[in-house]
């Protein structure tokens, strides 16, 4: 290896690390945020937004209790791989001006995948973990999965399409052109709610991969006692608090880069290092935004749905919707 | 058991439970196969306590068997002692009685609100709920000097009167609810989301509601229009025409789902509204208590002897006190029935092919009160097992009890 392939290895090296811990620390700052604009909304006064790290730290010294008729190495290993899988992700998100930092060996197609690590990890630990209600949890947290699939890829697909049929020969599903290609650009005015469609397919997948209400179904704490994570305590619980606060920036980072990839650095004519700084700070406002849409709101304003009813929602409406959405966009291209 | 299904224990401890009882399903899926019952976790012995206890001391003892329900078991007692010993209540404190036990009827439905939408998960109307639920904790305050245990009934009366300043101040309240309900009524019954998961879930139908001998809103709602306050008129109540609430009030027909408790206790809000705005109006003067000595109090009850029932429509249904008074102080016999010892059974026509989803919604529909409810538990003294007698050990225990006491 030359000595310059070297320092960009070892660049990359440190980049991950940093990458993963800015992540975590950003996630947990998210839902801290979410938990006091949930509060405020419900007329109470709300844990500080420090919360998630105190809660964090507190189960890292607590006991880690394995139950005596788990698999223990299973029941170990989904928390692990479910931040890891989690944490990967970020590795291809392109945070506002600054690339991604494996964006050339991957893409959406490789995120969607991705995604999926950490619920087929939640579904290995709620079965290892010997529990009924646990058991009962996974097998919910299975029909989810199934459910939100179609939908979600619906979306990833309508996009590529599209962007494929204006541009032939790149990589479509590179986050890189396609948050450099806006879908609102492209279309015209049929496109644009097609578009606009897709947006509200991706915002109602949202809720079921973070696994809030109204679709926290496999966790259903008055139903299941926390389901999925019942037996779950000390170092392990707070790995899966990690991984689902990383998500929660993953799910939101994929709709600003998918709808609204737009800096405004170039507004206050500015360049270089500032520019950037501008354009990262745009970016957080941009995921408080649709951290507060997708997840905040949500949540304080529904009830838990029922498994067979968000499997329909999931499965016929908002399949429709998704599909809607391509037709939509096909049509805008055909005429 | 088959191998289709599965057994899942829900409680003694269960976050849906807020207090301890066990429920042993047999599922098959999500849906449920089979319910065994088998309560018994928090008996205290209350029954016991009360025949060590002069008649005045029970009746705190009697405010103690549920927080809820601090003014419907004192109620039902004092009715009971006053129906043994023969003694009357002055109008005025009749008012005050009613007027208490209404704000605590309006005080449990608001509570039993935001636990069932927390049940559901819907946790913003929990703390909606609440908060407008804390207006008559606080007019209780006011009126009793107590949030709960208000410790306002007295054998022959109440302790505590109505003065002339502290109306304004209920009437403020009067007006505070008459908002409220129609914000209650939004929430509740105006929501999807609410209406997705309690429609037709739940289901009780008029004649299991009727073999069951269930009672209060659990009955009401399946269309069984059974009220004491309306059938067998008593206190402050008969001056009044209190008609029994169904839901066909508000929606034009009867399902006996979960969707028509919320209906049924939603209305009765309002209902009790009213009857405290009547009961206001119309508060007549004079004493609030019959005898107002208590050592006095004490020896006619002492000296009284037979038997009373005293019965009180409780906010979960009717509430039975029964008294025995023989010699010395402490009364022979106390029997207390809560409403949810009815309303138990309810669960397993409700449950029966329901969903795991439903569990903790359903079971919260019948606003069950397991520290009234628990009365008697069979333990072994050596081995801490709980027993389970059949109809036909618990009648030879009878016999044989029968004979030793006519020997």
């Amino acid at each position: 290896m030359s000595g310059s392939g070297m320092l960009i290895f070892l660049l990359k090296i440190v980049g991950a690390l940093v990458i993963a811990v800015l992540g975590v620390i950003i996630g947990l700052f998210y839902k801290g945020v979410d938990r006091k604009l949930a509060a405020l909304m419900q007329s109470r006064v709300g844990p500080p937004i420090r919360q998630p790290f105190l809660d964090f730290f507190k189960l890292m010294v607590k006991e880690n209790i394995v139950p005596e008729n788990a698999v223990p190495w299973v029941f170990n290993g989904a928390p692990v791989l479910a931040l890891v899988s989690t944490v990967t992700i970020l590795y291809y998100i392109p945070f506002a001006s600054i690339p991604a930092l494996l964006g050339d060996s991957g893409d959406l197609i490789l995120i969607a995948y991705l995604l999926a690590l950490p619920a087929i990890a939640l579904v290995a630990g709620g079965f290892s973990s010997g529990s009924t209600y646990a058991s009962i949890g996974a097998q919910r947290e299975m029909v989810m999965m199934m459910s939100y699939e179609l939908p979600l890829v619906t979306t990833i697909i309508a996009l590529g399409w599209r962007l494929s049929l204006a541009y032939p020969g790149i990589n479509v599903f590179s986050l890189e052109i396609l948050s450099a290609n806006p879908i609102w650009n492209i279309v015209g005015p049929l496109g644009f709610i097609g578009a606009f469609f897709l947006l509200f397919t991706l915002a109602i997948v949202t809720p079921a991969e973070l696994s809030i209400v109204p679709f926290d179904i496999p966790e259903a704490e008055t139903e299941l006692a926390g389901g999925i994570l019942v037996e779950y305590s000390g170092r392990n619980l707070a790995l899966f608090e990690l991984a689902n606060a990383v998500k929660m920036v993953v799910m939101a980072s994929l709709t600003v880069v998918l709808f609204f990839p737009y800096n405004i650095a170039q507004l206050f004519s500015v360049s270089g290092f500032l520019a950037t700084i501008i354009d990262i700070l745009f970016f957080f406002v941009k995921l408080f935004v649709v951290i507060f849409f997708e997840a905040t709101f949500i949540r304080v304003a529904v009830a838990r749905l029922k498994i067979n009813q968000a499997s329909v929602s999931y499965l016929i409406f908002l399949s429709t919707i998704g599909l809607m959405g391509l037709l939509l966009i096909a049509i805008d291209y055909i005429i | 058991m088959s191998k289709s299904t599965y057994k899942v224990p829900i409680g003694p401890i269960h976050p849906s439970l807020e207090e301890p009882m066990t429920f042993n399903f047999e599922i098959s899926g999500e849906k449920i196969k089979s319910i065994d019952l088998a309560p018994g976790d928090n008996h205290r012995g209350i029954e016991f306590m009360g025949r060590n206890r002069n008649i005045i001391q029970i009746i705190y003892l009697a405010e103690r068997i549920c927080g809820i329900c601090s003014a419907s078991h004192p109620f039902a007692f004092c009715r009971a002692v006053e129906n043994a010993a023969g003694i009357s209540v002055p109008p005025r404190a009749e008012y005050i009685r009613v007027i208490i036990a209404e704000l605590e009827r309006i005080h449990s439905h608001i509570l039993w609100a935001g636990v069932a939408a927390h049940e559901l998960g819907f946790d913003s109307v929990l703390y909606l709920s609440w908060k407008v639920r804390e207006e008559v904790m606080d007019i209780l305050e006011i009126l009793t000097g107590n949030r709960v245990n208000y410790g306002m009934f007295m054998i022959g009366g109440v302790r505590r009167d109505i003065s002339k300043e502290q109306i304004p101040r209920i009437e403020k309240t009067i007006e505070y609810y008459k908002e409220a309900y129609q914000k209650l009524e939004d929430v509740f019954l105006q929501d999807p989301s609410i209406a997705i998961r309690t429609k037709n879930v739940g289901v009780l139908t008029y004649e299991e509601a009727l073999n069951l001998a269930s009672v209060g809103p659990t009955a009401r709602a399946s269309g069984v229009k059974k009220d004491v306050r309306q059938d067998q008129p008593y206190s402050a109540y008969a001056d009044m025409d209190i008609k029994a609430i169904t839901p066909d009030m508000f929606s034009g027909k009867v399902n006996g789902d979960v969707y028509d408790r919320i209906i049924v206790r939603v209305l009765e809000v309002k209902q009790s509204v009213e009857i405290i705005e009547y009961c206001l109006n119309h508060l007549p003067d004079g004493e609030i208590l019959s005898e107002k000595k208590i050592a006095k109090l004490l020896g006619i009850l002492k000296k009284a002897e037979g038997e009373g029932v005293g019965r009180h429509e409780a906010p979960r249904g009717e509430v039975i006190h029964y008294v025995k008074l023989g010699e010395g102080e402490s009364p022979e016999v106390w029997k207390a029935r809560a409403p949810t010892y009815n309303n138990l059974m309810s669960w397993v026509p409700m449950l029966q092919n329901q969903e795991v989803a439903d569990i903790p919604i359903v079971v919260a529909s019948i606003d069950p009160c397991i520290g009234c409810m628990d009365r008697a538990t069979l333990v072994d003294a050596n081995t801490y097992q709980k027993q389970v007698l059949t109809r036909e050990e618990l009648r030879k225990l009878s016999i044989e009890k029968t004979r030793r006491m006519m020997q």
